[in-house]
């Protein structure tokens, strides 16, 4: 494990609120900086949470990848991470709760020359949106999948998540969780992701790394990011501040590139094995779609590459 | 305004179902995304969609669930589609937050429904018109929406095609409210050529980039679009937001925007309204239907009428918005309004709104499973006539 | 044409729903009269029982459903047993000799019947009975024009069964105008030994 990383304060997009958006002589100094709405700062997330610092490997990453921006759209649902839409300066929809990856399947499907980045939380992904993911990584569509997990429910105040190790606390589970949680990484090769990696907020190089790779293969790819949630599951699991998760996911992480994927479940005070899980090859589900309509229509398929109407 | 392409038109005189017929409707209309969860009575209009897309250029896709169907057609509108999902009850049910979305987000797409006896699984297989209220109010909030209502296959495909030109023109989620009789009864369907089928372009901005206002709304209160991919680099939000696009939560954003999304369909009530109207000059007593039964009460008025009572008619083809002010100038002439519908009495608490007093409301309610039997309408029309 | 009601039933997979499409479409677009066809779904429509109906007028039709046919095409003895009793008094009954035995027939329906399953089978497919079936159905009734039936057949089956299909048509056109000139005496023709399993 490298220990490159900076303080997440530092990295993290800072307050801005004096530059106009539209300003063209503004130079910014944060070479991401042209990737965020700047005049939508201050954000909304706390101090030491773990979100900006994932939008800030986002932003460096989309630089890497020299993708065309304007052919970039994100796709969030609702709760912290889902405010991520709102703040990058890139074709975004702020959804409803669970159903970011539907959403991006359609624009997905209708404008396929999109790169089309779903980023959100676990709570999310996983809980209200499970069906949804599991259904787009057997798909195998062309869907770029961000999940912060910071293993509550933020925007409601901290509230039991499909992701809760077992023994933490929660507003609602407030004799700690007796639930056992997903293992994410597992259940996305379960069900058909062909890239699947996790990292924390203190791995921002490698983070950064693994969004370049996502954006540069195709079929759905999944990355957790675990974040500290400083104002709600740290403070209530007396694991500290922002700085005290960044220096417990050092000492906790363990790079296994490859590991298999059932034996990277986490647990409350245990290991927090990283790295990239799968990279594999399917289908993607568009080649698929248009490849059986091509040899049972001939010359009767209609394939248009983007649906756009008059 | 421009015609409907060619490649979607399925011109010629057909013997075709309701359900197909508005699948033909939205070809027609340049729909070319759809997606759907099976469910009866309403899947055969997804299954003749799979089967004809392909070949005229378009994507289908059965999601996951309702949820996610309703809310992947919305995905599609906003890179440039237009699009809609199928469903039916329970369905319906389950899409009712991305109606709320699709209303809130300006998303014009169309939501078909093809009402079936509930609540919950209630007759998968039978008519009812039940779902009519929730049509209009089943998403929190505040809202309105357009809402229209066949009762023939010839109507699904041509309302199909309104539906779609109403989303586009409102920037609302338009809703065609059929029954199972409409969808499931087989008749005559005549498809025009498509340079006979008007189609209301998507109102996309001309404004560059660095000038367009994703909300930002225009004369008759409706924003112009803009697509993914294009440069503009835009945010949509279901919170309330302002012209921007950006969150805006506070009251006064809250009231600039709902009434607005309000106030752009009230607006236009009058042009909207659309309904049938017959005998109604000279009339004691209107009979005011839609959909299927609007074909049962015609009958039941024809028999009232042989034995002399002056009884007229008025169908509702638009529902939603209600068309009160039309209502209201009958009730002033007659002595009664006769509802029936295939529920427990929805449309007739409007029409009783509407009515203001001016004249007796008569609800005759039928639970559903069937259609009424044109003798319960008719006993209704000789009671208030006496 | 006045308003004819007719209910066409059998048992799922001998293409009672496509008989009563041929019928309303003859008379929709190509008799310019109206039709309208209702069938039953679900569950309850797979397999076993297999019910359409179709309505025809010179006027536009209101009430959708058929309440006492004037006609009743029976193609098993169940549909028989389950419809009989809703047929007008004084209407026509026209059913498959070989799987429906005619019996407590109230006074005043008209019977006919034909093999329909024997004469497909001679055209080399069984399961064009129901086209035989509208044949006889359009000799018989004579309410639409021959040559809207067949047209109706042409443009309702698949392109490659076409020529067989109305070759069915014709077969079960000509076994009805035999019918009406007394060749066959369907009324006697009824047998009596067990039905035949099918499907």
């Amino acid at each position: 494990m490298t220990s490159q990383a900076r303080d997440p304060a530092e990295l993290g997009p800072r307050p801005e609120a004096e530059v106009p958006a539209e300003s063209c002589d503004y130079q910014p100094e944060n070479p991401v900086e042209q990737f965020l709405r700047t005049d939508r700062m201050p954000h909304i997330w706390c101090p030491g949470c773990g979100i900006g610092t994932t939008v800030n490997s986002f932003a460096r990453a989309l630089l890497e990848a020299k993708l065309d921006l304007d052919r970039v759209a994100v796709v969030s649902g609702i709760g912290c991470t889902g405010r991520v839409a709102g703040y990058v300066r890139l074709d975004s929809f702020h959804t409803t709760h669970g159903r970011a990856i539907p959403f991006a399947t359609g624009l997905k499907l209708a404008n396929p020359n999109l790169t089309v980045v779903v980023y959100s939380g676990d709570g999310d992904l996983f809980a209200i949106g499970g069906n949804h993911i599991i259904h787009a990584a057997r798909r195998n569509l062309d869907l770029k999948v961000i999940c912060v997990n910071n293993f509550v429910y933020g925007m409601t105040g901290g509230q039991l998540a499909p992701t809760t190790p077992v023994g933490a606390l929660t507003t609602t589970t407030p004799y700690g969780c007796y639930e056992p949680a997903f293992n994410l990484p597992a259940l996305m090769d379960a069900a058909g992701a062909v890239y699947v990696a996790r990292w924390t907020s203190f791995h921002v190089r490698q983070l950064t790394r693994a969004m370049v790779d996502i954006f540069r293969k195709k079929g759905f790819c999944f990355i957790e990011v675990l974040t500290p949630c400083p104002s709600l599951f740290q403070r209530k699991n007396r694991m500290g501040e922002g700085l005290d998760a960044m220096k417990y996911y050092k000492e906790k992480s363990k790079v296994r590139h490859g590991a298999p994927t059932s034996e990277v479940g986490l647990t409350i005070d245990g290991d927090i094995i990283v790295g990239k899980f799968v990279d594999r090859e399917r289908p993607e589900f568009l080649d698929l779609l248009r490849s059986q309509l091509a040899a049972q229509l001939g010359d009767r398929y209609v394939e248009v590459e983007h649906l756009v109407c008059s | 305004m421009p015609h409907a392409d060619p490649r979607g038109v399925l011109t010629g005189v057909h013997f075709m179902d309701g359900d197909h017929a508005a699948c033909e409707g939205a070809l027609a209309a340049g729909a070319r995304f759809a997606a759907g969860y099976p469910i009866t009575p309403s899947t055969e209009i997804v299954e003749r969609f799979a089967a004809r897309i392909p070949t005229v250029g378009g994507v289908f896709i059965q999601m996951e669930d309702e949820l996610a169907a309703s809310i992947a057609i919305a995905g599609a509108v906003w890179a440039g589609a237009k699009a809609f999902t199928v469903t039916s009850g329970p369905g319906f049910s389950l899409m009712m937050e991305h109606i709320g979305f699709a209303v809130m987000t300006e998303t014009p797409c169309v939501f078909m429904n093809v009402q079936r006896g509930g609540p919950s699984t209630g007759l998968p297989t039978l008519p009812a018109q039940a779902d009519m209220m929730q049509a209009r109010w089943g998403s929190h909030g505040d809202y309105e929406i357009i809402a229209l209502s066949p009762n023939s296959p010839q109507e699904c495909f041509d309302l199909a095609v309104r539906a779609f030109n109403l989303a586009e023109e409102f920037r609302v989620p338009v809703m065609l409210m059929m029954d199972e009789v409409v969808g499931h009864m087989t008749e005559k369907v005549v498809i025009p050529p498509a340079e006979q089928i008007e189609i209301y372009p998507r109102r996309h901005t001309r404004l560059p980039p660095g000038q367009y206002k994703p909300y930002a709304p225009g004369p008759d209160l409706v924003p112009e679009m803009a697509h993914a991919g294009e440069g503009y680099r835009f945010h949509v939000t279901g919170l309330t937001h302002d012209e921007r696009g950006y969150p805006s939560m506070n009251a006064a954003a809250q009231d600039r925007l709902v009434k607005r999304l309000k106030a752009k369909i009230t607006r236009a009530a009058d042009r909207l309204a659309c309904y049938e109207e017959e005998g109604t000059e000279d009339a004691d007593v209107v009979v005011i239907s839609y959909g299927i039964t609007s074909r049962v009460a015609q009958r039941a008025v024809e028999m009232a009428r042989a034995r002399g009572v002056r009884v007229g008619r008025l169908r509702l083809i638009t529902v939603w918005p209600f068309p009160t002010r039309q209502i209201r100038a009958l009730a002033r002439r007659v002595k009664a309004l006769v509802v029936p519908e295939l529920n427990l009495g929805q449309i007739v608490l409007e029409v009783e709104r509407a009515a203001a007093g001016q004249a007796e409301t008569i609800s005759v309610p039928h639970a559903g499973g069937s259609v009424h039997a044109p003798e319960q309408i008719l006993d209704a029309i000789m009671e208030v006539a006496k | 044409m006045q308003l004819t009601e007719i209910r066409v039933a059998g048992f799922g997979g001998q293409g009672v729903m496509l008989s009563a499409h041929i019928i309303g479409k003859a008379a929709a677009v190509y008799q310019g009269a109206y039709a309208t066809m209702t069938q039953s779904f679900g569950p309850e429509a797979r397999g076993g029982a297999a019910s359409a109906q179709v309505i025809l007028s010179d006027k536009p039709i209101l009430y959708p459903y058929v309440t006492r046919p004037d006609v009743l095409i029976a193609m098993s003895q169940e549909a028989y047993s389950r419809f009989l009793p809703e047929l007008k008094p004084g209407g026509l009954l026209l059913v498959e000799s070989d799987l429906v035995r005619v019996s407590d027939l109230p006074a005043g329906i008209r019977v006919h019947s034909i093999p329909a399953t024997r004469l497909a089978e001679e055209l080399g497919r069984r399961m064009v009975l129901n086209v035989v079936m509208v044949g006889f159905f359009g000799a018989i009734t004579a309410l639409l024009e021959p040559d809207a039936l067949r047209k109706a057949v042409i443009d309702s089956v698949p392109p490659a069964t076409r020529d067989l299909n109305v070759r069915a048509f014709e077969k079960g056109f000509e076994y009805g105008l035999n019918t009406l000139h007394g060749e066959h005496h369907a009324e006697s023709e009824h047998p009596s030994l067990p039905l035949e399993a099918h499907d």
